[in-house]
């Protein structure tokens, strides 16, 4: 997994709420086997028309807005458990998307692709949307280590939270993979105290059936 | 101390906490399918990592499969690449499949509990968001990424922080016309869609305690409708009869063991949740939705609030609708009765009693497309299929369908759709297509009338 340290960059503001991941890839597109060209239909229906064509007022085609974070409104990433809407973000070339609130799902699948997602409060996104829609070139700082984002001209930052053991797996480009299969011999114990556990009994295991 | 029903089953299948991290997580059984399962089997074969519990896998194709002549070759080349890469995946790695045209298939949350692989007290994980579904049981369900499908694969266990806990209470009595689809409706659009995010959902109270599995599984079903990852409701004796007897069920006495074990899972007397709401059932009454997200819902005969910030009008314009408006007399072209959320035999049992001896207004489409081929079967065997097609309706194959339309189910750009399944996100149901989520019995009586019309009057 890729690493993440500190970014600064400029920002694309897309201020919508409860963006969902229909809308950051619709259902249509998720026929592919691997990993590959989901950034090209990243947010596919809001950024083109029926004819193809890009939709100029969308966000993501407008030229003075760039830059690798991505600032939402409340209630990022709701409905679908699609990693493919994480992957889709990360291919289009975004390292962060900044929101005041993230669905659950969407956030595992976020972190598990290097892709970081930070909340903030209603507030901090409010001046966010502002700083950006003042000056398009704004810069803003998202330091990992010192869990702190921060808008550049201002100077305006706030502390953000992340799970402890996912910031460092995001600082090292470690995955839970590496991490669970370290661990097979653990749950291996693990099954076989369950499987005497008269209190707690489990249902013997119909090989040939399931 | 005092458990919680959620508390009971996460410590017991938490085979190490990190300090200062996630528990490791046990998982009894991981469901599959051919849209989030591809890149997971990739990725092990390029680390060179074995599928560490092949038995504890059950695979089913269900999200793009074609919902007609389902014995030919699948028309659609790339979702046959999809389908023959769950195959041979599954055969390599020694998975159950039970592939399209096989008489298990069907949608993964319709067809695991059928065939009894859902059973109280589990850990159930799929890569769908739906997978809540099973909570009807007692078990802790949730949907996940594929990159976690990965990690299940690789050590049937998931790295997983424990949620919050949340309780929603339901108490009183149902007016008649109210289903189990109008409750979680009624809910979702009390509390949002974001309430429940960061928690489990336990639902208690004498509503969920007198509803069918069937009626539970709808609501467990659209928990993550309002953010919750998951939602559950304490086994009964609703539930012990409905596992029993089922194919891969415990049987003998193996169940009788189960069975007392099962009867313990209940929350504590006392137990402390972080959150908790209550709702009053006589207040219930059937619900539709208005806008794109399932928060968004009123009353069959209200009207459309007038308050709202500027997404609410993105909704609005999306849906054509006006502020204040009430939905009673539009006309509707498309109605839908299927999905995860309601293709069980109950649900075609409701809307058939309801068309029963009427016939669908000309200018519907009608789809009803069941949830497994076992419902299918049932539908034939009541002579369902005869109550619908006599009334205009066409009866599909089993399959996901026009939920998310990823095969030719497509509802048409700037049609409603009154649709038993459970997201009105834009586009969900085919580009441009409009969503109004209800339960059976309001989609069944908007076919017979041709427009949202107040059927409530006419119920026995």
């Amino acid at each position: 997994m890729e690493k993440f340290i500190k970014l600064t960059d400029t920002v694309v503001p897309l201020d919508a709420e409860n963006v969902d991941t229909d809308q950051i890839i619709p259902a249509r597109f998720l026929k592919a086997t691997d990993k590959e060209g989901f950034g090209e239909n990243l947010f596919r229906d809001w950024r083109f028309n029926k004819a193809g064509e890009p939709n100029e007022d969308f966000v993501l085609n407008q030229d003075k807005y760039s830059g690798s974070i991505l600032l939402a409104g409340n209630n990022f990433g709701c409905g679908s458990s699609r990693e493919h809407a994480a992957w889709a973000i990360k291919a289009y070339g975004f390292k962060a998307v900044v929101s005041s609130y993230f669905a659950d799902i969407f956030k595992g699948n976020a972190l598990n692709n290097g892709l970081l997602p930070v909340q903030v409060s209603p507030d901090f996104l409010h001046k966010l949307f502002t700083a950006v829609e003042k000056d398009a070139e704004e810069k803003v700082v998202i330091d990992l280590e010192e869990q702190k984002i921060s808008i550049q001209s201002s100077g305006d930052s706030e502390s953000f939270d992340i799970d402890p053991y996912k910031k460092t797996c995001l600082i090292n480009g470690y995955d839970d993979i590496d991490f669970l299969t370290s661990k097979l011999e653990v749950i291996k114990k693990f099954e076989k105290k369950r499987s005497g556990n008269q209190a707690e009994p489990q249902q013997t295991l119909q090989t040939e059936n399931i | 101390m005092k458990k919680t029903l959620f508390d009971k089953i996460w410590d017991s299948h938490v085979v190490e906490s990190i300090p200062n991290g996630p528990d490791i997580l046990y998982i009894d059984k991981h469901l599959i399918h051919e849209v989030t399962s591809p890149q997971a089997f990739n990725e092990l074969k390029e680390r060179n990592i074995p599928v560490f519990r092949p038995d504890q896998i059950v695979a089913t194709a269900d999200h793009n499969t074609p919902t007609k002549d389902q014995h030919l070759p699948v028309k659609d080349l790339l979702s046959r690449k999809q389908l023959k890469e769950l195959s041979q995946n599954c055969e390599e790695n020694n998975i159950t499949l039970y592939g399209l045209g096989h008489p298990y298939n069907g949608i993964v949350h319709v067809m695991a509990p059928e065939l009894g692989i859902t059973q109280p007290g589990m850990t159930i994980v799929c890569g769908d968001s739906h997978t809540s579904t099973h909570g009807a049981f007692g078990t802790i369900a949730f949907g996940i990424g594929t990159s976690q499908v990965t990690q299940v694969f690789a050590s049937q266990c998931l790295l997983v922080e424990k949620p919050k806990k949340l309780r929603v209470n339901v108490n009183g009595k149902l007016k008649n016309g109210v289903l189990p689809k109008d409750v979680i409706l009624y809910i979702i659009s009390k509390l949002g869609t974001n309430s429940g995010t960061g928690y489990f959902c336990e639902y208690a109270g004498n509503v969920f305690e007198e509803m069918s599995m069937e009626g539970r599984m709808t609501v467990c079903n659209m928990s993550i409708e309002m953010g919750a990852r998951g939602g559950l409701i304490a086994p009964d004796q609703t539930t012990i009869e409905y596992v029993e007897g089922r194919e891969f069920a415990p049987k003998g006495a193996e169940f009788e063991k189960m069975k007392a074990h099962w009867e313990t899972l209940k929350t504590d007397e006392g137990a402390e949740f972080d959150q908790e709401y209550s709702f009053e059932a006589e207040d219930i009454e059937p619900m539709i939705t208005y806008g794109t997200n399932p928060g968004m819902g009123i009353k069959l005969t209200g009207s459309i609030p007038v308050e709202g910030n500027k997404s609410d009008a993105k909704a609005l314009g999306y849906m054509n609708f006006k502020p204040g408006e009430t939905l009673l007399e539009k006309p509707i072209n498309y109605i839908f009765i299927g999905s995860c959320t309601n293709s069980r035999i109950e649900d075609f049992r409701v809307a058939a009693s309801y068309i029963k001896g009427k016939k669908k207004a000309e200018n519907v489409n009608a789809l009803i497309v069941p949830g497994s081929r076992q419902v299918a079967e049932q539908i034939r065997t009541e002579g369902l299929d005869k109550v619908f097609e006599e009334a205009g309706f066409t009866l599909r194959q089993p399959g996901c369908s026009a939920c998310l339309a990823m095969n030719d189910d497509k509802i048409p750009e700037g049609e409603y759709c009154v649709s038993t399944s459970n997201r009105n996100f834009e586009g969900r149901q085919g580009p441009g297509s409009r969503t109004i989520l209800a339960s059976p019995l309001t989609a069944a009586a908007t076919a017979i009338s041709g427009k949202i019309s107040d059927y409530t009057q006419t119920l026995n």
